[in-house]
């Protein structure tokens, strides 16, 4: 697997002081990985669009301040993004949206990736009827039109939530909470969408793994189950899990600005980029800018992402990942 | 291979059975009606037009008999278009997102195809760059912001399509060029990939050995292998366009079924709800076993099991 693994066993034994260090698999992917410039510009962009969208709007123009009387105005020195029709500052609202998307974006791949390795892992570890039943079940619900599903889930839970919201609205110490109820339906929601194929990644490679001769090495020197598990298997199983949630990322924020643009996003006040782009796309015709502006970050983070995912599928050589 | 696609297709009646029974209860299980959405039905007229649709009736009632009508093909009556039966406004709306449908998806495949074929055989020159960022430019940016600025420019700005509406043959161009471009951009990319893979194999360096023309190795050898993940993309893919997409028919105001999935579960329209989803559910279990069939035929490795 390591091409570096077998090397550190052909080294010189003459080497005379010190014996140089093998890399690690991490530390291989890294170099690659700053070496693959569209990766590095993708990683940039985010880091850049992340500390904006964090603390941005501290320094922006506050959010919830609006000038009727100005309204829509395009861009200008006052406002380097334009107003929207309620004189709002676009920057500060993309700047504000940013934080939803990002957060439904990595929490939701969070959850994802949490249910997805664990179903993966047990199916491809315990293996048997087990396995099988599990796999089954998986390619059950693939054959779900889940998007189907999850607008069905958005409408019909609406209530439920809102009711939520208002219990939050009772206590004061939860109160910070209140809108908070639609965003966690997203992360429900959309996490429960895209564990699917994490699953199958995760159940493959621990397959894969088992057979492997290293492992067999492994036990026949007589190491502990546990030292196999955690210092050989999941080490090995980690490179296609971190690429495809990377990859997973972007997915999910495309489905949650799709939920916001059928009108299931967060509610107002507060917006996410999908918000924004559906407002932008129903005034277009007079305010360009109100769609160009918060369409063109929003496709620049998905560039950013998915440059970055493949470049560490490249880094990592995930070949199971691969197109 | 006949009694091959008979078992596929007799397995897919539990699925269908369960998408059918999950969807049912799910959306029954959750507060509201389909009359309890819009403004207050003074309570008498509400229990005529529950007694009217059945709603009256205890749930399990009611569901089995939607499964006995459904036997028959009869998707039932509609709660919000009144006198019409979902049957109906399939027929009536399928075709307009079948027609839509097929020209985007002949452009997807005219497009991503060449694209990614040209990429891999091209690996790492300009060609290679122009069509991979001509893929990320149509996977990065969703339909919902790259429709309407289509709109804005050829329609708004430029006046060479109507900017929305289903009456003239060149109102399909726009949303079918939209729809078709993103398609593309996902068929591109795995066929660039599953190219490359294949190109790196043995028996095509045999084959460059042997003497073929670069046009033989790549159309008569390479062609099969490559195209896989292609094929197997295609499947649920092909059913997405077919059915119509929500985003490009309400950009683009067209009378299709892609609305009619999202519009029906907002209107709590019960059994529109079951007959798109099964609709759906239908053409993804169709089409993945056709692409079952050609993976076999494309991949003599693989067997009929």
């Amino acid at each position: 697997m390591n091409p570096h693994e077998q090397q550190s066993g052909l080294l010189p034994i003459s080497t005379p002081v010190e014996i140089e260090r093998g890399h690690s698999l991490w530390q291989d992917a890294w170099h690659r990985l700053r070496k693959n410039r569209l990766a590095v510009f993708g990683g940039a962009v985010l880091i850049v669009l992340a500390l904006l969208c964090a603390f941005g709007p501290l320094f922006a123009q506050s959010y919830r301040e609006q000038t009727l009387a100005l309204g829509a105005t395009p861009p200008s020195a006052a406002h380097w993004l334009g107003t929207d029709t309620l004189g709002r500052d676009l920057l500060a609202r993309i700047l504000y949206g940013g934080r939803i998307s990002l957060m439904v974006g990595l929490v939701a791949s969070l959850v994802a990736l949490t249910i997805g390795v664990s179903y993966g892992a047990v199916a491809g570890y315990v293996g048997g009827k087990l396995d099988s039943a599990m796999m089954r079940l998986v390619d059950i619900i693939y054959a779900l039109p889940f998007t189907i599903f999850v607008i069905l889930a958005m409408v019909f839970l609406k209530e439920p939530m809102q009711r939520l919201d208002a219990w939050f609205g009772q206590y004061r110490w939860l109160a910070g909470l209140q809108g908070f109820s639609k965003i966690l339906l997203l992360f429900v929601a959309i996490g429960a969408v895209e564990w699917l194929t994490m699953a199958r990644i995760v159940r493959g490679q621990i397959l894969s793994i088992k057979k492997m001769e290293y492992i067999e090495a492994a036990r026949a020197l007589g190491l502990s189950r546990r030292r196999i598990i955690f210092r050989h298997m999941i080490p090995n199983a980690l490179g296609p899990v971190v690429v495809y949630t990377t990859l997973t990322i972007p997915a999910v924020m495309l489905l949650e600005a799709f939920l916001s643009f059928l009108g299931l996003g967060v509610d107002a006040p507060m917006s996410s980029w999908g918000t924004l782009i559906k407002d932008g796309a129903e005034k277009m015709e007079e305010f360009w800018w109100l769609l160009v502006f918060p369409g063109g970050i929003f496709s620049l983070t998905l560039f950013s992402l998915n440059f970055l995912g493949d470049g560490l599928r490249d880094a990592l050589d995930v070949r199971a990942a691969k197109d | 291979m006949l009694r091959f696609i008979a078992r596929r297709l007799l397995e897919t009646i539990p699925v269908l059975f369960v998408i059918v029974t999950a969807t049912f209860f799910m959306i029954r299980f959750v507060p509201g009606g389909p009359f309890t959405a819009e403004k207050a039905v003074p309570p008498e007229i509400l229990r005529n037009l529950e007694a009217h649709y059945g709603l009256d009736r205890p749930l399990y009632r009611q569901y089995l008999d939607y499964l006995g009508s459904l036997a028959h093909g009869d998707l039932g009556p509609s709660f919000k278009y009144s006198n019409r039966t979902v049957n109906e406004i399939i027929a009536d709306k399928l075709p307009v997102s079948l027609e839509l449908g097929l020209l985007a998806l002949v452009i997807a495949l005219a497009l991503g195809l060449t694209a990614g074929i040209v990429a891999a055989v091209r690996k790492n020159t300009w060609v290679d760059y122009l069509s991979s960022s001509f893929a990320m430019v149509g996977i990065c940016v969703p339909t919902f912001v790259m429709g309407p600025l289509v709109v804005l420019v050829f329609a708004i700005y430029l006046h060479w399509f109507n900017a929305s509406g289903w009456y003239t043959a060149r109102d399909c161009v726009l949303p079918a060029l939209v729809l078709g471009l993103v398609y593309a951009a996902y068929i591109a990319r795995l066929a660039r990939g599953g190219m490359l893979e294949v190109l790196n194999q043995d028996f095509i360096r045999t084959a460059r050995a042997k003497g073929a023309s670069e046009a033989r190795v790549i159309f008569k050898h390479a062609l099969r292998g490559g195209l896989l993940p292609v094929v197997s993309f295609l499947g649920p893919a092909v059913a997405g366009i077919l059915t119509g997409s929500f985003v490009i028919e309400t950009i683009f105001q067209l009378p299709g079924l892609g609305r009619e999935f999202v519009t029906s579960a907002f209107d709590r329209d019960y059994t529109l709800v079951l007959g798109t989803v099964l609709l759906y559910a239908g053409f993804i279990v169709v089409l993945n076993l056709a692409v079952d069939v050609v993976q076999v035929w494309l991949n003599p490795k693989l067997k009929f099991e």
